[in-house]
């Protein structure tokens, strides 16, 4: 890993490793939060900032931590940043912490941060652990705004609020669970076939 | 009457894994054999209930009298963490048998978020003591039937012929899909 050049690390998570698609990571919060794409786009920043925040304070912190307290004293960071959005998203953008609703408190549990602090984080210096938290946090807000946008094409006509078509041809099963389920199995199927390509 | 509602409720009509989407990891991760999916159900069922007594005491008897509810994500999430612990060595003590059938499954819970989100969600849907119990406990019979019904479609899915592009995860969620779609069927029984 310490060979690969800086931009590598960025791209790693972009593609490479794209948590969603190929890491089939976190897959909660991808099926639960993208009944639109705006919804699907804010999930996946929230997630960024808490990726980027653990990675850094994990990568600082990685000397001193104990090896056999780690486990929990990497969760204590995550839910401190975890507080953090989750209180200033309650004040600033209340219409959006009311539809996230319990997804925010859950970016916790959400297995790819706590992958990639023991993955990562604990191995590499600051910076690269910025970066890294910053790729992997993009390329789950990338899986999520694609999912996000196909489901409210399909479900109601619109995307990001702009209709495209009248909503009553669109399919209201995309924007209920089924159809979550569903247009992920498509796009990661599509992802597979053009990876092979 | 409350409490049969609460069940069918959480059991059918608002299912854990297929409407609600908590819990995904496991339910993708370990559906391919029916019994590994009955361990998992087990362990979940017993650390979900437990888990959410605690939390809930936390929550009436330390959180809220002191006014520090913002430090619950937190709070959680270690007791959560701790609990499997614990169970995990009073198990492994106590009932060797039981310890052989869910050990493998039970570190693998503090990551599930089906337990923290049914945690959170009886002190926001404000349920009483016993309502909260039942309510993890129908969840965890919800999260069990939506893994069981999995595994078995799985298992006859591992024989089927498939496209390249769509074996192993694809041809999961779409049957997840299908069967959400199943569930959807319950839909206005319990409001």
């Amino acid at each position: 890993m310490s060979k690969d050049s800086n931009l590598k690390v960025l791209l790693n998570g972009l593609f490479k490793e794209n948590p969603t698609f190929v890491l089939i990571l976190g897959m909660c919060p991808t099926l639960a939060t993208t009944s639109s794409a705006i919804n699907g786009l804010s999930m996946g920043l929230a997630t960024t900032f808490v990726l980027l925040g653990s990675n850094v304070v994990i990568s600082l912190l990685k000397n001193i931590i104990p090896d056999n307290v780690r486990i929990p004293a990497y969760v204590v960071v995550i839910a401190t940043f975890v507080t953090v959005v989750e209180m200033s998203m309650q004040a600033y953008v209340p219409a959006l912490y009311e539809s996230l609703g319990l997804f925010i408190p859950l970016i916790v549990v959400n297995c790819i941060v706590l992958g990639r602090a023991e993955a990562f984080a604990a191995k590499n210096n600051v910076f690269r652990s910025a970066l890294d938290g910053l790729g992997m946090g993009l390329g789950f807000s990338m899986a999520l705004t694609m999912l996000g946008t196909v489901r409210e094409i399909l479900g109601t006509g619109k995307v990001f609020g702009f209709t495209l078509y009248p909503d009553k041809y669109g399919m209201l099963l995309f924007v209920l669970a089924p159809g979550a389920f569903i247009a992920l199995g498509f796009l990661i199927a599509i992802m597979n076939k053009l990876k092979k390509a | 009457m409350t409490y049969i509602l609460i069940f069918i409720s959480a059991v059918f009509v608002n299912n854990i894994v297929l409407a609600q989407f908590l819990g995904i990891c496991p339910f993708l991760g370990v559906s391919k054999k029916i019994e590994t999916a009955l361990g998992m159900s087990g362990a979940v069922a017993f650390v979900m209930t437990i888990a959410t007594i605690f939390t809930y005491i936390i929550q009436k008897a330390v959180l809220e009298p002191f006014n520090i509810g913002f430090l619950q994500t937190i709070t959680f999430i270690l007791i959560i963490a701790a609990l499997v612990q614990l169970v995990e060595i009073i198990l492994k003590k106590v009932s060797p048998a039981l310890y052989q059938a869910l050990g493998v499954f039970l570190p693998l819970i503090t990551t599930n978020c089906a337990i923290l989100g049914v945690a959170i969600l009886v002190i926001q849907k404000d349920m009483n003591m016993l309502e909260s119990v039942v309510f993890a406990i129908s969840t965890a019979i919800g999260f069990g039937l939506a893994l069981v019904l999995f595994a078995g479609i799985r298992e006859q899915l591992s024989m089927a012929k498939l496209p390249k592009g769509m074996q192993g995860t694809p041809i999961s969620l779409l049957t997840a899909g299908l069967l959400a779609m199943a569930f959807m069927g319950f839909a206005g029984i319990v409001k």
